[in-house]
């Protein structure tokens, strides 16, 4: 028997009862739909989470002063951290495998020009740090290798603040008033985004040291490393780790690897993909269990026809494959249906609302399909099996 | 042709062993005309069956053209059966979602002929039948005259050897049943073998070969001569 036949044969079955075979078909289709529907979201949002993390940059590791241990003794506690200082920057910039190092202090304050004021983020940072985040400068440019301890007083403004303080008039050369201080504008960064409801767009970017003393800190918020890619973010930081001990005489400080964080986001946003795809897993299976049930039905109704087909030369393998055949064709449509009603869903959802990202990786469109192929397989097996063993001469007779 | 020797056949109803058909032995030679008549419940229809490849022996011996078919499997019955046998019944059994010419061109879909072959045959039998106008009917817009001359194409496609009919007039009027009579007896000029199974004893009268069968078992099995001939000489064949 030739294959096409069989596909003919099937088909010709399942256009008899249409009804019966578009219910079917909706019940695999919902649960291709939601299971495509479901894991494009879930690989969006993944997605989206992974590409706010790196949008920095991959190679980096960030240092932080104080260490979150608790230690054995009750009462006050003597705070023994010591500052993250600029020495301490300017020594792990020396850590062979090192490309750069940026130094960040954040505050909070106004920033005047004419008769404008805006309270924004004040970032102090290192001269690199355009470079180490990877954020262009699209007017003029970044602060400039000033002496470290002594950086003249240049500011680099977020395009938001940009766009609020000078409108469409260029700002570069600019004396503008930041925390009560003069500053000269000397660029404008390209617009970056919120990442996780930080707007680097609404900030300026000012020299380190300018930053302590504008803010009385001593200390640095952050250190971040640039290292170079193909190197272990493990073995840098544990350079970085032994190199700050001998300096501090102790571990008062906490390293974070972005790509620890990434794995960790990367494996629990997996999981959250695996679980909304396994909940419309189900719908899947309750799609499956439509087909066995009709199947069965349809056996049920056809038994004098398996009877005659046995009689005029069918053996037990080619019933089997006809019935098979109409399972495999009912999921597959079904299938083809849910993908497109899915991936459709998906799409529609992500241009509706833009806080959902949607995403349907094409591998997953196929193995959806080759899924609905197999539950068809599954589900017909049953109700086959039981077609192909029927004994041909009751089955002729049956009514 | 047909050779079978002490075959039985045991049915198991509840906790009763009935026997469907008991020790039965027959020789029927290429081209010879045989009725099987008896009561309902005699085995006529198991007999038919087990030379159909349909039903297994329990026991016995069955050859076909000199071929053992007792310990065959199930697809080399299967084959068989789409390449020498043809089964007609009494309720036609025509698939009916599919056209009369679909219908005929069943067994050579399972037989797995290329589809310029089919359509050949089929149009062939459509004619042959004279079905030329009905072809692309379904078997309900069929008269049933009409659906038991489907059933005969349908049968005959394949170019089998034998021709087992079961009551094959027994749900048609006078005239249709007379008109597929026709048309089998025709075959069997051809040399088909023919075996009828039939309650109409002026049916079964029509074969030069005429058997009659009581609980399972061959009680009379007599030839005679040409039909229409109104004295039979009884002629015992004792095989």
């Amino acid at each position: 028997m030739l294959i096409r036949d069989i596909c003919r044969l099937s088909f010709s079955a399942l256009v008899d009862q249409r009804l019966r075979s578009f219910l079917t078909i909706l019940g695999i289709a919902v649960g291709i739909a939601s299971v495509v529907l479901l894991t494009s979201i879930g690989e969006g949002v993944q997605r989206f989470a992974v590409a706010e993390f790196t949008q920095f940059g991959t190679n980096l590791i960030g240092i932080n002063p104080g260490k979150a241990t608790t230690l054995g003794t009750s009462g006050a506690i003597i705070n023994n951290v010591r500052p993250l200082s600029i020495a301490d920057e300017e020594a792990l910039r020396r850590i062979p495998g090192v490309i750069n190092t940026v130094s960040v202090l954040q505050g909070n304050g106004p920033v005047e020009f004419a008769k404008r004021s805006r309270r924004t983020t004040i970032l102090g940072v290192g001269p690199s740090a355009a470079d180490v985040w990877q954020i262009k400068v699209v007017k003029g440019r970044f602060l400039p290798e000033d002496d470290s301890q002594a950086a003249r007083s240049f500011v680099v403004l977020g395009s938001r603040v940009k766009k609020e303080l000078f409108r469409d008039a260029n700002p570069l050369g600019q004396i503008i008033r930041v925390a009560g201080e003069r500053y000269r504008v000397v660029g404008v960064m390209e617009s970056k985004g919120q990442m996780l409801g930080f707007d680097l767009d609404d900030a300026v970017y000012i020299p380190t040291v300018r930053a302590m003393s504008l803010f009385n800190q001593q200390s640095l918020m952050e250190i971040d490393i640039l290292y170079r890619s193909g190197l272990q973010s493990k073995t840098i930081a544990e350079k970085v780790r032994k190199m700050l001990k001998s300096i501090h005489g102790a571990e008062d400080f906490t390293i974070t690897t972005q790509e620890e964080m990434l794995q960790v986001l990367g494996s629990v946003l997996g999981v959250l993909t695996l679980a909304v795809g396994g909940l419309g897993g189900i719908s899947l299976l309750v799609g499956g269990v439509g087909i066995i049930t009709i199947m069965t039905i349809a056996v049920n109704e056809r038994t004098p026809e398996i009877g005659l087909l046995r009689a005029i030369g069918a053996d037990r393998g080619q019933i089997l494959l006809l019935f098979i055949g109409e399972a495999v064709v009912l999921a597959g449509i079904g299938g083809m249906l849910g993908l497109l009603v899915g991936a459709g869903t998906a799409w529609i959802l992500g241009e509706l609302v833009p806080g959902l990202p949607t995403y349907t990786p094409w591998s997953y469109a196929l193995y959806a399909e080759l899924m609905a192929a197999g539950i068809g397989l599954l589900a017909g097996v049953l109700p086959a099996r039981h077609a192909a063993g029927l004994n041909p001469v009751d089955a002729i007779r049956a009514e | 042709m047909i050779s079978l020797t002490g075959i039985s056949r045991v049915f198991t109803v509840g906790d009763e062993q009935v026997y469907g058909l008991r020790d039965v032995d027959l020789e029927i030679t290429t081209g010879e005309y045989v009725s099987i008549m008896g009561p309902s419940g005699s085995g006529k229809s198991t007999l038919l069956n087990m030379i159909g490849l349909l039903d297994k022996a329990d026991s016995g011996r069955y050859l076909l053209e000199g071929e053992d078919m007792t310990g065959l499997d199930d697809s080399r019955q299967a084959d068989l059966r789409r390449h020498k046998i043809g089964f007609i019944f009494q309720f036609f059994h025509l698939v009916p979602r599919m056209s009369a010419a679909e219908n005929i061109e069943l067994p050579m879909i399972l037989a797995g002929l290329p589809s310029s072959e089919r359509k050949k045959r089929v149009q062939g039998a459509i004619e042959a039948f004279g079905l030329t106008n009905r072809a692309r009917h379904r078997p309900d817009e069929l008269s049933g005259g009409q659906r038991q001359r489907v059933a005969i194409a349908r049968a005959t496609i394949m170019r089998p050897h034998i021709l087992l009919a079961d009551e094959p007039t027994g749900n048609l009027d006078r005239v249709s049943g007379k008109e597929v009579i026709d048309i089998l007896e025709d075959l069997n000029r051809q040399q088909i073998t023919l075996l009828m199974v039939t309650h109409d004893p002026e049916l079964g009268r029509r074969a030069k070969r005429q058997i009659h069968m009581v609980d399972g078992r061959i009680e009379s099995d007599v030839a005679q001569g040409p039909f229409r001939e109104k004295e039979p000489k009884k002629n015992h064949e004792a095989n």
